[in-house]
């Protein structure tokens, strides 16, 4: 194969095009490595030097093999596959010998592009895609036919790929959609974002400096006033010290609400988490997807949500949940761990002493929050090995973990059941597509105590320090805001606008294109009126549509056009004929051009040297086998100058 | 004797030879995917059993684009065959060792170009062209000429996989063109009377009976005694010297003369001779067997000494 330098560039460019984004996620060492031999390959070729032996190559290969096993511990897997992609294609650009070696590293690429969308499916993402497509296909074609030039090629790509458009839309639509998985994932095949099934300090402050979407609710019906907006996960029983957990799975209990009232319905569509609960507004009592029910209220999905999922649940916000709780349930919900936070024991003992019941003391702790000088903020100090006697007696400063956890600490050595709840709490506006967003910055832990008679009741212990966060959100209740992504500290308004107006388009784009499943193939056929569908169905709708478009571009690529002059100069010369023709002078089917010459230059003195000009050039090109580019453009030249 | 490939093609295809214009159209037109395009499916299904397994939606998108890319990469590959006029040109005599080139004129009536046409023979011969928006283009394909007689140019296939190489048209094309194959020179031998008068070496003869009349640019057959050494010496083009001829002195190329020869052996020297009397401008004629011709001079009366000496004892005319 001829080294041609612009395929090699052109394959140059669509490797870093397939393996830019990737730079994100993967070690640093990767990137660079691939672009210092991409690099290298193109100097290569700039000075036209010969390519580097097959030893060298090979010792760099196994350079390369060794640090992904070091680095990554895994040949197999996500991220340590998608690194050798990367790597052995650029490797195989500084060995491309025959034209077998350019198809591979352009299939290669097309992997490189499908491996991005583990990582991300967003717009941008989809767009980047197009354009390595076109890249691709431009450079396929230059292997194919290497004399066609740049601009030939482009136009070419850009042709088949839109005309592979409708058919792939339509492929997109009918293609039964089977639910993976078919074998089985690697491990890391799925990251996880957002919250965890246990709380320490700082954990969620952390989770609080991300705006990432986690998930977006579409009310049906009246909208709950924000104070009420609190999104339930995981509820936390155990504590150790410094870390709460879920601990055992709890013993099997009743779960019921009585006296529930006011009922909210509302869809949510869930960004992957990669865990096992559903969130829903406290307290889901009924949800559209298989869910388990947990006896702390809590929706546990029957696989880890590792797609996005969307599924419609009915919440009361007045309710009394479990007021005959199981006693050996209230027994875990008093338990705290020996020999840690003598003083925050001894103050909730001087409490107990004080008060009449356990809702005197519940407003006690919430006073004492609210009256000793307790700040809200996302950078608390670290505390020691007594935290929340570090916490209540030393530093007063805490972000809502903090306050949740000395709250149910507080309330156990009372005496009274507590437990700590996390989820989400709030929710952004969106107008445009009028749903509500929750991010990870909206992250929220608060507590729950059991009061005889009541069962289980909601206390926000942060809601006592900084009201703001609760009614307002994060960006107006922290003292220092400037720690907090951008859009969080009251942006410009045109900007907000935008950004909702954006997260509205990218909300359509999860539910039609990245949600497109099996259940929304057939409700957007059904919406077409086309009947019911089954997979047989489907397969058959898609050849049918499929061959008519087919149909339709062949008729529009192979039609006949209108029988004309095939080549140009006898185009011109009936052209020259025509105008003659207009003022009288008709050449008869018969009449040879010099004879034609001859009639018409006696009939128009005044022109009889352009016509015997044309004649004569046209006798060249006709007769005397002196056809160049710049001999037609002469006579055009002529024939268009000739009026009469 | 048939190979078993063209037995299959002749029953298959039913393809006689062919005079006049060809026009490629959909029942002349084969189309396959080709062996590239097989390994793309392959690529494909990874592609979308990938895409199933995890779930992707735009890997979807992705392999459906591709997909239909190549699927329509199927009838710009037909397109690039369709509506081709093809016809044979006339083919110039050769030498048997050297290439027979055999014309085509490519007729190309739409407002597109096509590209990466490639026409070879069964023996792999070939050549690739591309043909330029409403334009003819003649072809040519060399094909080496062993022996002499009439040379067919067997059955033709015109190929093209452009633009993604994915699928493979063809068609066949067997015209009723032919090239004349003269025989192959014998080496550089002495004409016959010449033999009998003394060397021709430029310096005049002691008979007189040839005059240096001045110098012309060499062509390949032109035999070394007559190159002129001198002028090469002063580095301008390889010239020959070239000798008046003398009217009246005719030069009788006898086949009878070469009984101790064998047949190729005689009419490779015939050929020889031949163009050697040509060039010194003699008047010489040819006696075969069947028949004499001339004596006469001029490029005419060489063409046909040549084609008698090429279809001697073929049977053919």
């Amino acid at each position: 194969m001829k080294s041609d330098p612009r395929l090699i560039y052109g394959l140059i460019a669509c490797l870093l095009l397939a393996g830019a984004p990737h730079a994100d996620h993967l070690p640093a060492w990767v990137s660079l490595t691939g672009l210092a031999l991409l690099s290298w390959r193109a100097l290569l070729c700039y000075r036209g030097k010969a390519l580097p032996s097959r030893r060298l190559l090979m010792l760099i290969t196994l350079a390369c093999v060794a640090g992904i096993v070091l680095n990554l511990h895994a040949l197999f897997g996500r991220e340590a596959g998608v690194t050798l992609l990367i790597l052995l294609g650029s490797l195989k650009m500084l060995e491309l010998r025959e034209t077998r070696d350019a198809m591979i590293l352009l299939y290669l690429c097309c992997f490189v592009s499908i491996t991005l969308f583990f990582y991300t499916q967003t717009i941008p993402a989809a767009l980047l895609m197009l354009g390595e497509l076109f890249l691709v296909v431009t450079t396929w074609l230059q292997v194919q036919a290497e004399n066609l030039d740049l601009r030939a090629r482009a136009r070419m790509a850009s042709i088949i790929l839109l005309q592979a458009a409708p058919l792939a839309l339509l492929m997109f639509v009918f293609f039964p959609r089977i639910q993976g998985p078919l074998w089985g994932m690697p491990q890391d095949a799925y990251g996880s974002s957002g919250l965890s099934d246990t709380m320490t300090p700082g954990s969620l402050s952390r989770l609080s400096q991300s705006e990432a979407v986690a998930f977006r609710v579409t009310f049906d019906g009246a909208v709950p006033e924000r104070e009420r907006l609190y999104w339930r996960g995981p509820v936390l029983w155990d504590f150790d010290g410094r870390k709460w957990s879920q601990g055992r799975s709890p013993v099997s209990g009743p779960s019921h609400l009585e006296r529930a009232a006011q009922p909210v319905h509302y869809t949510i569509t869930l960004e992957p988490h990669n865990k096992r609960w559903l969130f829903a507004l406290d307290i889901p009592v009924h949800i559209s997807t298989a869910a388990a029910y947990s006896p702390d209220f809590n929706l546990l999905s029957t696989t880890p949500v590792n797609t996005r999922l969307r599924y419609d649940a009915t919440s009361f916000t007045r309710y009394q949940a479990n007021p005959d709780e199981a006693p050996q349930q209230l027994d875990r919900a008093l338990a705290l761990p020996p020999g840690y936070d003598p003083r925050a024991r001894e103050l909730a003992g001087l409490w107990r002493q004080q008060s009449h019941s356990a809702a005197e003391i519940v407003q006690t702790a919430l006073a004492y929050f609210h009256r000793n000088g307790f700040t809200y903020t996302l950078e608390p100090p670290l505390l020691g090995r007594d935290s929340v006697d570090d916490f209540l007696f030393n530093t007063r400063q805490g972000f809502c973990e903090h306050y949740a956890s000395s709250f149910v600490f507080l309330m156990r050595a009372a005496g009274i059941p507590a437990r700590v709840v996390t989820g989400y709490q709030g929710g952004e506006y969106n107008a445009l597509g009028g749903y509500y967003i929750l991010r990870q910055s909206d992250a929220h832990a608060w507590t729950e105590v059991w009061l005889p008679g009541r069962g289980w009741v909601r206390q926000d212990p942060t809601a006592a320090i900084a009201p703001a966060r609760i009614q307002e959100g994060l960006g107006s209740a922290v003292s220092d805001s400037a720690l907090l992504p951008f859009f969080m500290r009251n942006p410009p308004q045109f900007l907000s606008t935008l950004r909702m107006d954006l997260d509205a388009l990218t909300n359509q784009w999860n539910q039609w294109v990245l949600g497109y499943d099996s259940e929304k193939q057939f409700a957007l056929l059904n919406r077409f009126g086309l009947g019911t569908f089954d997979w047989q169905n489907l397969v058959t709708g898609m050849a049918l549509s499929i061959a008519m478009v087919v149909a339709l571009l062949a008729m529009l690529m192979l039609r006949q056009p209108r029988r004309q002059p095939i080549d140009a100069v006898q185009k011109l010369y009936l052209d020259f004929c025509h105008t003659l023709e207009r003022h009288g002078i008709q050449r008869d089917a018969h009449e040879g051009p010099q004879d034609f010459s001859r009639r018409a230059s006696a009939q128009l003195p005044q022109h009889a040297t352009a016509i015997q000009e044309i004649v004569r050039q046209y006798l060249a090109l006709r007769y005397r086998n002196r056809v160049t580019v710049a001999a037609i453009s002469a006579f055009r030249h002529a024939v268009r100058r000739f009026k009469l | 004797m048939l190979s078993f490939r063209q037995k299959f093609r002749n029953w298959a295809f039913r393809r006689t030879t062919e005079s006049g214009t060809v026009v490629l159209n959909q029942r002349r037109i084969y189309i396959v995917p080709s062996r590239q395009g097989l390994g793309f499916a392959g690529v494909l299904v990874l592609m979308l059993l990938g895409d199933i397994n995890y779930g992707l939606s735009l890997g979807y998108a992705l392999t459906f684009l591709l997909a239909a890319a190549s699927g329509m990469s199927m009838l710009h590959t037909f397109r690039n065959m369709a509506r081709i006029e093809i016809r044979a040109g006339r083919n110039l005599p050769v030498f048997a060792g050297d290439n027979a080139h055999f014309l085509f004129h490519f007729a190309n009536p739409t407002p597109f170009a096509r590209y990466r046409l490639h026409l070879h023979d069964d023996a792999g011969h070939g050549t690739v062209f591309d043909l330029p928006a409403r334009s003819d283009s003649a072809i040519q394909l060399a094909i080496p000429a062993r022996q002499r007689g009439w040379l067919d140019s067997g059955q033709l296939t015109l190929y093209s996989e452009f633009p993604l190489g994915l699928f493979h048209a063809w068609t066949y094309l067997h015209f009723d063109t032919r090239c004349l194959v003269y025989p192959q020179p014998a080496a550089p031998q002495l004409l016959p009377e010449q033999a009998a008068a003394g060397d021709l070496t430029g310096t005049r003869s002691a008979q007189g009976d040839e005059d240096f009349s001045g110098l012309r640019n060499y062509v390949s057959g032109d035999s070394l005694p007559r190159i002129a050494w001198k002028t090469l010496a002063r580095e301008q083009e390889l010239q020959v010297k070239q000798f008046s001829a003398l009217q009246g002195n005719k030069l009788w190329l006898d086949w009878h003369a070469l009984s101790q020869l064998a047949v190729e052996h005689r009419l490779q020297l015939l050929t020889r001779w031949v163009l050697d009397a040509e060039q010194a401008g003699l008047r010489y004629g040819l006696r075969l067997p069947d028949g004499e011709t001339g004596p006469d001079h001029g490029a005419a009366h060489s063409s046909e000494c040549l084609r008698r000496l090429a279809l001697f004892g073929t049977g053919q005319a």
